[in-house]
């Protein structure tokens, strides 16, 4: 039971690496103030790159790389659009998506049903005999050990470094920092894309380890979302995003185990089921309220107030672009 | 004034088009396709002749009915996304009645009862999230999202499970209606006069509505500024539930459609991604109702003419969705250009 139990928790954190690199990077890109709402497509895109990159030079290496620079190519084109030219963020953002989508779709078809490199698991030498913790934690794969790394890493960028002082100033009120010597359309610039980096980065975990291979569809469809959802269950933290993910990751362990206790329920509804239901945990438990509260006095119900005390607040800027004078 | 904003109007248009037509070149080079011979099967394949503009025109009629129920929502600022799931919830219960019509001896009756059962089931699936922003809260981006993949559950579910096919339960979907139910088509031609009419009434009453009445006028205010409005007197939450209900009922008219008069069934992707287009046809568009139909039209054309390209070229269908996206993304590109030259040339207003 104790192996088992290991082995569970084992699949749950594989499973959830590519959610936790989209969604610790959306919350960075959302942090400094600009929402990607392009994720869903992007991830494709950087799936099919890495996929075909990897499948033509026969490099895992070059493969991760070229699908974060896709990633990262489409965060480049939002930010240009968004923070430069000024246009509505969620406008732009949704037409990349399915642009970006149908991008994958045209450019990955020669490659369907083929059978690439994978990052398999590499255990760490010593640590992996550890009851319990070593087919657990030290028997993953390379993007796995990374997904973790990137969560802390993006905890302390943000939270104990100057630059990540700027960015969040950047994105609570871009007008003060301005004044403090930031440019704040330079940052916003530069973590949409950093953040999209991280985006693609997820794309590349999917099509090289978590769900091998291109095709159409991927298996990746739908995560872009969640991976959105998630940054408002965070409250725009990266630790809290990452729990987020595992517990996205974790229903959707539970939907393939419970397939073979209600074999009378078709299987397709045990696949899709996990992402409404994780949307409305999410949202539910968490915009509540706030929402409300700042947009309009019209309506509070009690729920709504309730469900408020769970919120993390948003970076009081997103989604509005500024305008140096 | 006007003459010169027509003019702007003009070359924009045509800057658009010069920028989309290259990149799409480009893309088909990358890709190794011949782009002339991608460029003639686009074109042919959907307006080479009568069955093949047919085809358009039943791509249109569904198209058109989303893009005019997304006006409503745009109009009072609300990123309706969950009109997707709308489509679906309306062609679920469309089927759900058109299932009980067999053998009937008055299948029109069915038909109408089927579009009445499609309007109601996208207008309750769209006040869902209307009842979740104003009520929880909830972004309707994400109350939207949600509610799609819920539609899309319910309908996997319905297929595999309850409404398989006798035998053999498939991603084919339902068994197909009897062809009595099936929406009437003009003799020898696949085009839906009902259908027509419906899309064409629908774009009508929806510039009317938004031009001419009060509600439009409500929208509008409350889009602009809510808590003024509200100051004003307005109810922008019920507005937002109006907005919604309008915007559900159309995109389940469209399902309807899609069930009775195209497919015959239910089947999983019985939206066809329709609304998404939509979506993307009200913003090229400008969020006026005056150019949806030639942009539904245009994208109709490139949705049919890239169904052949598979076959003919090796490519994949998806050219249609990247010539769409890049030409929404290059209208917001000129229109940011515009926008922001002279703010940045004056210094600010």
């Amino acid at each position: 039971m104790g192996l088992d139990l290991s082995l569970l928790f084992a699949s749950i954190l594989a499973g959830a690496a590519p959610i936790v690199f989209a969604s610790v990077g959306e919350t960075v890109t959302e942090k400094a103030g600009v929402i990607n709402l392009s994720l869903d497509g992007s991830i494709l895109l950087g799936a099919m790159v890495a996929f075909v990159t990897a499948y033509r030079t026969g490099s895992l290496f070059a493969g991760f790389l070229a699908g974060a620079a896709a990633g990262g190519a489409v965060a480049a084109l939002l930010g240009v659009f968004s923070v430069y030219l000024g246009q509505s963020q969620v406008a732009v953002g949704f037409v990349l998506t399915l642009t970006a989508r149908d991008l994958a779709y045209f450019f990955g078809n020669p490659y369907s049903r083929l059978y690439g490199p994978q990052a398999g698991p590499s255990p760490i030498p010593g640590l992996q005999d550890i009851p319990f913790l070593g087919p657990f934690l030290f028997s993953q794969s390379v993007p796995v050990y990374l997904s973790l790394f990137a969560i802390g890493l993006a905890w302390w960028y943000l939270y104990r470094t100057p630059m990540g002082l700027g960015l969040r100033a950047v994105g609570e009120n871009p007008r003060a920092a301005y004044a403090r010597g930031f440019d704040p359309r330079k940052t916003q610039m530069l973590y949409t894309v950093l953040g999209g980096l991280l985006v693609g980065l997820a794309g590349a975990t999917f099509a090289l380890c978590t769900k091998p291979g291109w095709g159409r569809p991927q298996g990746a469809e739908g995560t872009g979302w969640i991976a959105l959802a998630i940054v408002i269950f965070g409250g725009w933290h990266p630790v809290r995003a990452a729990l987020g993910a595992y517990l996205f990751s974790f229903l959707q362990v539970v939907g393939i185990q419970l397939q073979g206790v209600f074999p009378s329920i078709p299987a397709q509804v045990f696949q899709v089921a996990p992402f409404p239901l994780m949307i409305f945990t999410l949202v539910l438990t968490n915009t509540a309220g706030r929402k409300t509260r700042d947009e309009s006095p019209v309506s509070r119900s009690p729920l709504a107030r309730f469900l408020g005390i769970f919120t993390g607040a948003p970076p009081a800027s997103l989604g509005r672009p500024f305008h140096p004078e | 004034m006007s003459a010169s904003r027509i003019r702007h109007t003009l070359t924009a248009t045509v800057i658009t088009a010069a920028a989309v037509l290259c990149l799409t070149v480009a893309i088909l080079f990358a890709a190794g396709a011949a782009p002339l011979d991608a460029l003639k099967h686009l074109f042919l394949g959907s307006l080479g002749s009568w069955i093949k503009f047919s085809h358009v025109l039943m791509a249109w009629i569904p198209l058109t009915l989303c893009a005019c129920g997304l006006l409503f929502t745009f109009r009072i600022d609300l990123w309706n996304i969950g009109v997707e799931g709308q489509v679906v919830a309306g062609a679920v219960c469309a089927t759900a009645v058109l299932r009980f019509g067999a053998g009937s001896t008055v299948p029109f009756v069915w038909i109408g009862a089927a579009f009445l059962a499609g309007l109601a089931g996208g207008a309750l699936w769209a006040v869902l999230a209307g009842l979740l922003k104003t009520r929880g809260g909830v972004n309707e981006i994400f109350a939207g999202l949600g509610l799609n993949f819920v539609a899309q559950a319910v309908t996997l579910w319905l297929i595999f499970g309850p409404w398989r096919r006798p035998g053999i339960a498939s991603m084919s979907g339902t068994q197909p209606f009897d062809s009595a139910l099936w929406l009437p088509t003009l003799p020898g031609i696949r085009i839906s006069p009902v259908g027509l009419i419906l899309a064409l009434g629908a774009l009508g009453i929806t510039g009317w509505m938004l031009s001419k009445t009060r509600l439009g006028l409500a929208l509008k205010a409350i889009g602009r500024n809510r808590i003024a409005a509200y100051l004003h007197g307005l109810k922008p939450d019920r507005a937002t539930l109006v907005a919604m209900g309008l915007a559900g009922g159309l995109a389940g008219a469209a399902g309807t459609f899609q069930v009775t008069g195209v497919y015959h069934r239910l089947i999983p992707a019985i939206s066809s991604n329709y609304g998404y287009l939509a979506l993307l046809v009200v913003m090229l568009a400008g969020y006026r109702v005056g150019p949806v139909p030639a942009i539904a039209l245009f994208f109709a054309c490139l949705n049919v003419g890239s169904i052949q390209l598979p076959m003919m070229l090796q490519i994949d269908s998806s050219l249609s969705g990247i010539i769409q996206g890049t030409l929404v993304l290059a209208t917001l590109f000129i229109h940011g250009w515009r926008t922001r030259r002279p703010d940045a040339s004056k210094g600010g207003m």
